[in-house]
């Protein structure tokens, strides 16, 4: 043991090696966050004012008001259930051929490209966007709705089995194509089990999801516990709407712990 | 086993008798169940409008193009104000996760039957409401602009944030934080050297993956008021401006789809 | 010198892990603890630093009750018992020398470990640690990249730069093959010697414990059954402690196999952890640096 080894310093050795990056990475983001600021026009005094008004909103919450809108709540309800079972549906047959279309390791270069270009276009549009245009052509109600949720979930769903099944085994699907299998054959033995206990999962936090969304496709028209929120809020019943917002909350933790086990129950 | 004797010969099936009638039996269910939804929907759905629907979405399609470029001068703004709303609230809402999550943990929380529960409320809460709710009730209290659509998407991702946080924080190995512990360090060194650095890359992919879905979310808080894109796109349907819709379309587009790119990458070097 | 006396730990679920243990290990002594697995090896070590709360009994370190201790008064106690783990239970995302600094989390304050400013007297404490057990130049690894024998010889620094006592070692070979157990286990006993430290590993190998401890103590559904020298483990004695087996094999190969595995790493390797071994000892360790 020599001296020089008791003088010895250390540093932490810092995450990005290079310096220069390191400063300039910080400065990038020191000059976003400054100019974030700065183009965020907080007008303190609306606010000011607002939090007075918020008092009085949030008071309006309590107490939650189950009663006097009832049947409304109810028909809205129903609404979104059959939406959300009938989407989840449809969105997960639909998504099924668009998801092997879009995976690399099965389908020709142009069916590839093509069923990207859908999922990618259906994923980019937030679902209160679709159901616009969804209002607009087929008019309110929940077939709007229905079809908004459809195109949201096959975007959802058909890009995560893609990618499934983009990492499965290589190994098992070679294997069962040696045997001469068919194109089908191959699919039913040697794809399908390697995604579908995932997919199951996927499928019931969907039903979730769609849940969730329906309650805002109703806001511009899709029908839904949406709508019925929305009417609420017009109409300055909040006490209502805070029975809504509560009834959603309750639903949705249901169906969470409920998919939750049923999915410890599937595998 | 799936093997049924008959006659010295064994047949076998994939799957015994219950199980494949219970399969069975759930297909059916959920056929029956989708029937019988669709036949409720359809009863309130005026089918005209929807055999009209090819028609209109032609006239639609065709008013929309030519592309009108040059109301691109008016959308950078929006733009720029829409990634803001994405970044800042999903910056507030990690701040605000961080606690929640260490709160929720069942391994970190500082009282399991009283703290806990209201963590866990504020995350169901926080989760089951859509940020156009959030932005809904914002703009009234706040004021329409970016402000009200930066608190909406932070409230809206704190419960996202912290339910994967506080389930990476029970996934822990507690070996290391037990070998931390028998060091004789105090609580906040072994949360800062046996937890925290186990859960951060979790942390930094869980920060980017919500940013990359908060930027597609934010494109619609402009329809309530909230500020970015979705304000232009408002504007641009009522005034039944249709070659303006087509260009917000395909901004939309292209900034969810570099953003997601971005977003993979960012967690790619990550991990 | 460590006193038990009358320990019982009772778990929630009605298990009585251990029931009535007496135990008294003198200063510089090294014991090592055998048994099946399940006979409360593990929960008698982690009573011993309260990881886990005894139910009765008292623990004496040095005639101080440690049960009595408040929490910041244990953390004060914990500083001074090493501890080693079984999976190495290294901080797998921090680096080497994080690592071992981890083991002076007791002596600094918050602030400090979080900057990772801790005195220079442990940085050089650290680096000389590391050198003594060949890992120097690993020092910014992170610990994930590091093998098993090289990660236990981290978790050995971050145990002695908390400049301890005693050492709990809780099964420090479970997870290496057999040549690195042996030099671990060697690396260990030789470190108790330098600096006087007395030891308790806890260990399931009869013969590793046989080959390295002074003492032997074989425990048994929580009580102990035997307690003596390393050269009293007869057939008789192990059938007590395991059950129905044939231990003369194990027993006669003890003196071979040993010879043995001194001709194949006793070579280079050793001489040279020779050689490296600073002229230590804990006064200079605890006062001069």
């Amino acid at each position: 043991m020599t001296t020089t080894t008791l003088s010895r310093t250390w540093k932490k050795p810092p995450f990005i090696k290079s310096a220069f990056l390191r400063w300039t990475l910080g400065l990038a983001v020191a000059i976003y966050l400054a100019l974030a600021f700065g183009t965020m026009e907080v007008n303190w005094t609306r606010v000011a004012e607002g939090i007075p008004r918020g008092q009085r909103f949030l008071a309006g919450f309590f107490p939650p008001d189950f009663i006097s809108r009832w049947p409304e709540i109810l028909d809205g309800l129903n609404e979104s259930i059959w939406m959300t079972i009938t989407s989840t549906v449809v969105g997960i047959a639909l998504s099924i051929p668009i998801g092997l279309g879009a995976a690399k390791n099965l389908a020709p270069k142009p069916v590839y490209l093509f069923c990207r270009g859908i999922l990618a276009v259906s994923r980019s549009f937030q679902e209160v966007i679709i159901a616009i245009f969804m209002v607009k052509l087929f008019g309110f109600g929940p077939f709007a709705g229905f079809l908004t949720l459809s195109i949201a979930t096959i975007g959802f769903y058909g890009k995560l089995l893609a990618e499934d099944i983009e990492d499965i085994d290589p190994n098992q699907a070679e294997a069962v194509r040696a045997t001469g299998a068919s194109w089908f054959q191959w699919l039913n033995f040697a794809i399908q089990p390697q995604v579908l206990p995932r997919m199951i999962g996927l499928g019931l936090y969907r039903l979730d999801i769609n849940f969730r969304e329906s309650a805002i496709v109703g806001i511009v028209g899709g029908g839904g516990i949406g709508a019925t929120l929305n009417t609420a809020f017009d109409r300055y019943e909040l006490d209502s709407a805070a029975a809504i917002l509560l009834i959603i909350i309750g639903i949705v933790m249901v169906v969470e712990y409920s998919s939750g086990y049923v999915r410890r129950w599937m595998q | 086993m799936a093997v049924v004797q008959k006659d010295d010969i064994k047949i076998w099936q994939r799957r015994e008798r219950g199980k494949q009638f219970a399969i069975w039996a759930g297909y059916l269910t959920v056929t029956a169940l989708f029937v019988y939804c669709f036949q409720l929907i359809s009863e309130k759905t005026v089918w005209f409008f929807v055999l009209d629907a090819p028609r209109q979405a032609m006239d639609m399609a065709s008013r929309m193009v030519p592309v009108k470029w040059s109301y691109m001068d008016v959308l950078w703004v929006a733009i720029w104000d829409t990634l803001n709303i994405a970044t800042l609230g999903t910056v507030m809402a990690v701040i605000l996760a961080i606690p929640t999550a260490y709160c929720a943990a069942r391994n970190t929380t500082p009282s399991l039957y009283f703290v806990r529960p209201v963590a866990l409320f504020i995350i169901v809460a926080s989760r089951s409401i859509n940020s156009l709710i959030w932005a809904l009730i914002l703009v009234a209290i706040v004021g329409p602009g970016v402000f009200a659509g930066v608190i909406a998407i932070g409230l809206r991702s704190i419960g996202f944030c912290a339910k994967l946080l506080y389930e990476a924080i029970e996934e822990i190995d507690e070996n290391q934080v037990e070998a931390v512990t028998a060091t004789g360090a105090s609580n906040a060194q072994v949360t800062a050297y046996g937890i925290v650095p186990q859960v951060l890359p979790a942390f930094a992919g869980i920060s980017v993956f919500r940013w990359d879905i908060n930027i597609r979310e934010s494109t619609v808080l402009g329809l309530v008021g909230a500020g970015g894109i979705g304000l232009q796109l408002n504007a641009s349907i009522t005034n039944l401006a249709w070659t303006q819709v087509s260009l917000i379309l395909l901004v939309i587009i292209a900034t969810v789809v570099v953003s997601e790119w971005v977003s993979a990458k960012i967690r790619h070097a990550i991990i | 010198m460590l006193r038990i006396e009358q320990l019982v730990k009772q778990y929630r679920t009605g298990d009585r892990a251990l029931k009535g243990i007496d135990l008294e290990v003198p200063d510089g002594q090294v014991m090592a603890l055998i048994g099946p697995s399940g006979a409360g090896k593990s929960t008698l070590i982690r009573c011993v630093n309260r990881l886990v709360e005894p139910t009765s009994g008292r623990i004496l370190l040095n005639d101080l009750d440690i049960r009595s201790l408040s929490q910041s008064k244990l953390r004060l106690v914990r500083r001074r018992m090493g501890m080693i783990f079984q999976e190495y239970a290294l901080v797998e995302r921090l680096t080497v020398m994080e690592n071992v600094l981890s083991g002076r989390l007791g002596y600094v304050g918050f602030w400090r470990s979080y900057f990772r400013k801790f005195p220079q007297s442990d940085i050089d404490e650290a680096f000389r640690l590391l050198e003594r057990v060949g890992l120097a130049e690993m020092c910014d690894k992170r610990a994930d990249e590091l093998s098993g024998g090289q990660r236990q010889r981290v978790g050995i620094c971050r145990a002695l730069i908390q400049n301890p006592e005693l050492l709990l070692v809780d099964e420090p070979t479970a997870s290496l093959d057999p040549k690195t157990s042996r030099q671990i286990m060697r690396l260990i006993c030789e470190l108790c010697q330098e600096r006087k430290l007395s030891a308790i590993i806890n260990i399931h190998d009869v013969l590793l414990a046989q080959m390295f401890a002074q003492r032997i103590v074989g425990l048994q559904l929580g009580e102990i059954v035997y307690d003596g020298s390393p050269n009293g483990l007869t057939p008789d004695v192990l059938t007590q402690i395991y059950g129905e087996e044939d231990w003369e094999a194990t027993i006669e190969n003890v003196e071979e196999e040993d010879l043995e595995d001194e001709a194949l790493d006793g070579g280079p390797d050793r001489e040279a952890e020779h050689k490296k071994t600073p002229e230590l000892d804990r006064d200079r360790l605890s006062g001069l640096t």
